[in-house]
């Protein structure tokens, strides 16, 4: 009874893309990873060698995948605040329990096996979120469910900066892509966005430049706004209200942030995506123009290697390990973070534009799935998913493109790791799962 | 409520293709667009070895390898693996101290970084490299690397052969990018003149290097590579015995020495003192060994065969002869009555003979070598009636000397030759403010005046009256092996040069009999062989340099010039000692042992005798010593006033050094007998800026 149920209404089409990713995955580590002269076959099967290491994941992953389609979706629904009690309970573990790699205290490790539980937390946050959004309850026009709503999706991110792994923590901050469909209003979305475009004007102008292009915003909309102004004073304290905000995030919230919170490698991160040399000071952030390339060190070597990386590529690219960059270690990280330089360069523009593609497929189908769902929680999860996948492929490729700082997060299902890997198919998974029951419950 | 915000996923929609196009965008620009990365890649990942390749051999005309290769071993450091390095022992058997040693592994990091070789002590000495061979396996990290190096075999020919040396940023940036920093090229000599031919083409071999520079294989399997092609041999016309007998001979005395083939032009000999072994420039302690010469005010580095210029003096007179002869000026029987002196202009020129008859016609006349009969032909050629004046008339006789390469650079095949000097009409105008005639410059006759002549000139000028009117340009090289019509540097060496065409063979005959006279009858005596008709000419020029601010006169140079055997002409010499008196009491018993040895191919057991004594006598200038003397304190001095280091003046404070040292010193007991080892003097410190340049006598 339950074989026939279980396969009847999967969207085979997701199910497709998510196999096509994960081949793309194993060849691209095995082209990173492979080492002259080993036996291909042998290696593949001897569990040693990181891309038979990946197979093993994926066969893991897909046993994790069956487990979950033959599970009866209300599962999910009921279960969804107790997964993420589990995860919260997990990230507090995290600090008595954590071993510290390379510079993050994130993760636990039991022997050989690492958890990172602010990794795994995502499918558990977009869950929760999923659910408070369908409780019947909830009215998200009130601005009070919506700050429950950011509590939920923020608190792990908030645990995750505690642990120093800024990267993952900026994920959540996708929830708000879920939100924005549910009802948030716009312009929160509007201001989230001006704020950033605030942050990094003023990283890239001098401090007094940018002043007093604020006060000449302000001083248009005060003289555009003037008749306006004259029947309600309002109008004018609003403007200044938001001048004065803004010079102030300027002036120095931007600074405080970059001196007192973030660590010094981030921000040197952020400086040299934008192109900018880095150099501490005591009371200011100071900015100078980049004017002579001394030898780089840490994050502005890798996207430097990286983008020879793809940029040697070409159109059609060097071919399977042909690539010099990934062959000889040029570029760090890039079995994990830094995969899609093993794309770029062996496969050049045209296998560069079908991974994209194949990306893009997958987050439109998962919006359509989205639309098509009846319930909410169906629905808001379904674009959890989206969302956390969006950013993290977003990031991952702008990062090795030199289009974003370096942010150390995976590229979903290809990027060399077994709890990455588990984590996405998983939230995949369930999003089938529930797809395939849409039409046996109404919530 | 899910109805209300539908839209609202076409907004997520539109964000997703937005970021999306930007970095399809960004994929543009960085794969389609820009052509740097590519090129940044390779550069990364492949290092293109030079495989460099083996230099052409120079053999001598006899088929010995007159300059060779062989291979000498290089200590190179890989400093990532030295671990447990005794380097104590290390630096005793590389006679080094330890802090030398640390400093020589930050060098060798520096350059080529902690994972690739780097050289640690290049070219060891024979002794060297069989200390460490016998221990190399106790350090880890240090490895015997083989080196082609040049070799002299003969220790012989210095100035001919030249020498090679890295390529500096002049060769450099002149070769178009042909040569690259480390490349070896060949700095003087047939080394730098067959530079193109010698060197062959390097190879190139593309290793793939890792991101911590590490070679770990070939490029695509090597598919790119090209092989290196061993440079050609050069087959020369140079005696290397010969040549060996010259050295000798020439050894304690500033001169120069060229033997020539008249039928071909080839050289067969060149040799200027001082002289030094041509080993010193290559191998071991090279860099110390040129500094030494450099330093060295006699100017051992200088090739005085083709870069010494001197007065030719008598040995011109056979050659004033030709131009009078081709001009129809005179003939064979043409003569005048000389009593001592010529008294044509106001000022007489002396004449050493003045019984009557001595100039009765011109075999006499050259046998006599009487001054007043060539001043007076000189006089007559440029006073020729046909020439409309002096002016004319002299610029005409200048094209004759042109035409025997007088004035002129020969075009040996030797980098940097001198010209010597044959004054255009328009210096006399400068000089004697356009009023000057033949009595002005009457000692132009005579070899003198402003005339100036390299050793190789002179004895092109002999080819050209022992070939009858022709000569090839003077030129070591015969043949280049597997030579192509493309190998065009030979081409000037070809071509006949015909400078006379009016002088029948009865003048020639007249001209060379008077020669043969001077060898039978006249100042030439020491030059006759047996069985052989040797014609020659003796020359005597005064010799003036300014001492101490003083022009001084010194003793005269000996020139001789001489060919032999007169019916079938073999070899033409020249010889120039300086500051040795007649031409016949030094340069022509040089010139008579060379030919014998030529000629004979040995030399008679009583001749041996006399090489001694010539390879024993030394006539090196007194000035000498005074300069080096002055040269070296003033570099000491100007060394301590830019380092305070006083180490190197030390020697010359309080020290009582005679004026009296230019006095001659050739018969004194020779304490510098071998002039390999130079003069006294004390450590190099910098290369001074010096020039050599000869008096011109009145």
């Amino acid at each position: 009874m339950h074989t026939s149920n279980t396969s009847k209404g999967i969207d085979w089409l997701l199910v497709g893309l998510y196999m096509i990713l994960c081949v793309i995955g194993v060849i691209s580590i095995f082209g990173a990873t492979y080492k002259e002269g080993d036996p291909i076959l042998q290696s593949f099967t001897s569990f040693k060698t990181d891309y038979s290491k990946q197979l093993i994941f994926w066969i893991l992953a897909m046993i994790i995948a069956i487990f979950i389609m033959v599970t009866d979706s209300k599962f999910f629904t009921a279960t969804a605040n107790l997964w993420y009690a589990f995860g919260i309970v997990l990230l507090l573990l995290v600090f008595p329990f954590h071993t510290e790699i390379k510079g993050t205290r994130s993760i636990i490790r039991f022997g050989s096996f690492q958890l990172q539980p602010a990794d795994l937390c995502k499918v558990f946050v977009a869950l929760a979120l999923a659910k408070y959004l369908s409780r019947v309850e909830t009215d998200f026009s009130k601005t009070r469910s919506q700050l429950i709503a950011t509590a939920i999706a923020l608190t792990p991110a908030i645990l995750s900066i505690l642990q120093q792994e800024t990267g993952l923590a900026l994920v959540y901050f996708s929830f708000f892509l879920v939100m924005f469909r549910e009802g948030l209003p716009a312009g929160i979305l509007i201001i989230g966005f001006s704020f950033a475009v605030l942050v990094v004007a003023t990283l890239l102008m001098e401090p007094n430049t940018l002043a007093m292009i604020l006060t000449g915003i302000a001083l248009a909309a005060i003289y555009i706004l003037r008749r306006q102004i004259k029947r309600r004073k309002q109008i004018l304290v609003t403007i200044v209200g938001i001048w004065m905000v803004c010079v102030g995030i300027q002036r120095f919230l931007v600074p405080y942030v970059f001196e007192s919170v973030l660590q010094p490698y981030q921000v040197k991160r952020i400086y040299d995506t934008i192109g900018k040399d880095y150099v501490p000071t005591g009371g200011t952030v100071v900015l100078e123009e980049t004017t002579t390339k001394k030898k780089d060190d840490g994050g502005d070597y890798n996207v430097k290697q990286s983008k020879i990386a793809i940029g040697s590529g070409g159109f059609a690219g060097k071919g399977l390990l042909k690539g010099t960059q990934t062959r000889y270690d040029f570029v760090p990280e890039q079995r994990t973070d830094f995969i899609f330089c093993t794309i770029g360069e062996g496969f050049g523009f045209v296998g560069s534009f079908i991974l994209m593609a194949v990306y893009f497929l997958l987050l439109m189908r998962i919006i359509t799935v989205a639309e098509r769902q009846r319930s909410v929680f169906s629905r808001a999860y379904a674009y959890g998913v989206a969302s956390v996948l969006f950013f993290h492929i977003a990031i991952n490729i702008c990062m090795t493109i030199g289009l974003a700082p370096v942010i150390g997060i995976p590229l979903p299902f290809i990027s060399y790791g077994g709890t990455s890997l588990i984590t996405f198919t998983a939230a995949l998974f369930i999003l089938i799962r529930l797809d395939a029951d849409r039409q046996m419950v109404l919530r | 409520m899910s109805v209300f915000n539908q839209s609202r996923s076409t907004v997520i929609r539109l964000i997703v293709a937005g970021v999306f196009l930007i970095i399809v965008a960004q994929l543009v620009n960085l794969q389609l667009f820009s052509s740097k990365y590519e090129a940044l890649a390779f550069n990364n990942a492949v290092y293109p070895k030079v495989r460099y390749p083996d230099r052409g051999i120079i053999y001598d005309r006899k088929g010995k390898a007159i300059l060779n290769n062989t291979i000498m071993f290089d200590l190179e450091v890989t400093p990532s693996q030295i671990k447990g390095v005794d380097t104590g022992f290390l630096c005793k058997l590389v006679e080094i101290d330890t802090a030398e040693f640390k400093k020589r592994i930050i060098t060798a990091i520096l350059k080529n970084g902690r994972y690739r070789p780097s050289i640690f002590e290049d070219l060891l000495t024979p002794e060297m490299h069989a200390r460490l061979e016998e221990n190399i396996y106790k350090f880890p990290g240090f490895a015997l690397v083989e080196r082609p190096v040049r070799v002299y075999p003969f220790k012989a020919a210095a100035h001919i052969m030249g020498y090679i040396g890295e390529a500096d940023s002049g060769n450099i940036k002149r070769s178009n990018g042909f040569y690259r920093l480390g490349d070896y090229v060949g700095k003087t000599g047939l080394e730098s003149f067959y530079e193109r031919v010698l060197m062959g083409k390097r190879g190139v071999e593309y290793l793939i290097k890792d991101n911590k520079n590490r070679l770990v294989g070939k490029y695509e399997n090597g598919i790119y590579d090209t092989a290196a092609v061993a440079g050609r041999n050069l087959h020369t016309y140079i005696d290397i015995e010969l040549q060996q007998l010259a050295e000798k001979l020439m050894q304690g005395k500033v001169g120069a020495v060229v033997a020539i083939e008249p039928k071909t032009g080839g050289i067969l000999s060149m040799v200027s003192g001082p002289n030094f072994d041509p080993n010193m420039l290559t191998g071991p302690n090279k860099q110390q060994n040129f500094n030494k010469l450099f330093l060295d005010v006699s100017s051992p580095l200088l090739n005085r065969a083709i870069k010494g210029q001197y007065p030719p003096g008598s040995t011109f007179k056979p050659l004033g002869a030709l131009v009078a002869l081709d001009e129809g000026i005179i003939t064979p029987s043409f003569g005048i009555g000389c009593g001592g002196a010529y008294y044509g202009c106001s000022r007489p020129v002396k004449c050493t003979h003045s019984n009557a008859g001595h100039a009765a016609n011109l075999r006499l006349a050259i046998a006599n070598s009487c001054n007043s009969y060539f001043t007076h032909i000189y006089r007559l050629s440029v006073d020729a009636g046909k020439y409309k004046g002096v002016k004319n008339g002299y610029q005409k006789w200048k094209e004759y000397m042109n035409a025997f390469d007088l004035g002129v650079r020969v075009g040996v095949d030797l980098p940097s030759e001198d010209r010597g000097n044959i004054p255009d009409s328009s210096v006399y105008n400068k000089v004697y403010r356009n009023s000057w005639n033949s009595c002005t410059n009457l000692t132009l006759g005579i070899g003198q005046d402003m005339m100036l002549a390299t050793p190789l000139q002179l004895a092109n000028s002999m080819c050209i009256i022992a070939n009858k009117g022709y000569y090839y340009t003077p030129h070591f090289v015969k043949n280049i092996e597997d030579e192509t019509p493309a190998d065009s540097i030979m081409n000037p060496f070809r071509t006949k040069h015909e400078p006379l065409t009016g002088i029948s063979d009865d003048a020639y005959e007249a001209v060379i009999s008077g020669m043969q006279d001077v060898v039978e009858i006249g100042t030439a005596r020491m030059a006759k062989l047996p069985n052989i008709n040797v014609c020659a000419k003796t020359g005597t020029a005064e010799n003036y340099r300014v001492i101490e601010g003083k022009r001084t006169k010194l003793k005269d140079n000996s020139v001789f010039v001489c060919f032999a055997p007169r019916e079938d002409p073999k070899i033409a010499i020249a010889v120039i000692v300086e500051n040795a008196g007649y031409g016949g009491t030094w340069a022509g018993p040089i010139a008579a042992l060379m030919m014998e040895k030529f000629l004979n191919d040995t030399l008679r057991t009583e001749r041996l005798k006399e090489v001694e004594r010539i390879a024993a006598s030394n006539l090196m200038p007194g000035y000498l010593i005074r300069e080096q003397y002055k040269a070296d304190s003033t570099r000491a001095y100007n060394w301590f006033k830019m380092t305070k280091d006083s180490s190197a003046i030390k020697r010359f404070l309080r020290r009582d050094f005679k004026k009296d040292s230019l006095q001659q010193n050739q018969n004194s007991p020779l304490p510098v007998r071998d002039i390999r080892t130079t003069w006294h003097r004390p450590e190099a410190i910098v290369p001074e800026q010096y020039s050599f340049t000869h008096p011109v006598t009145a």
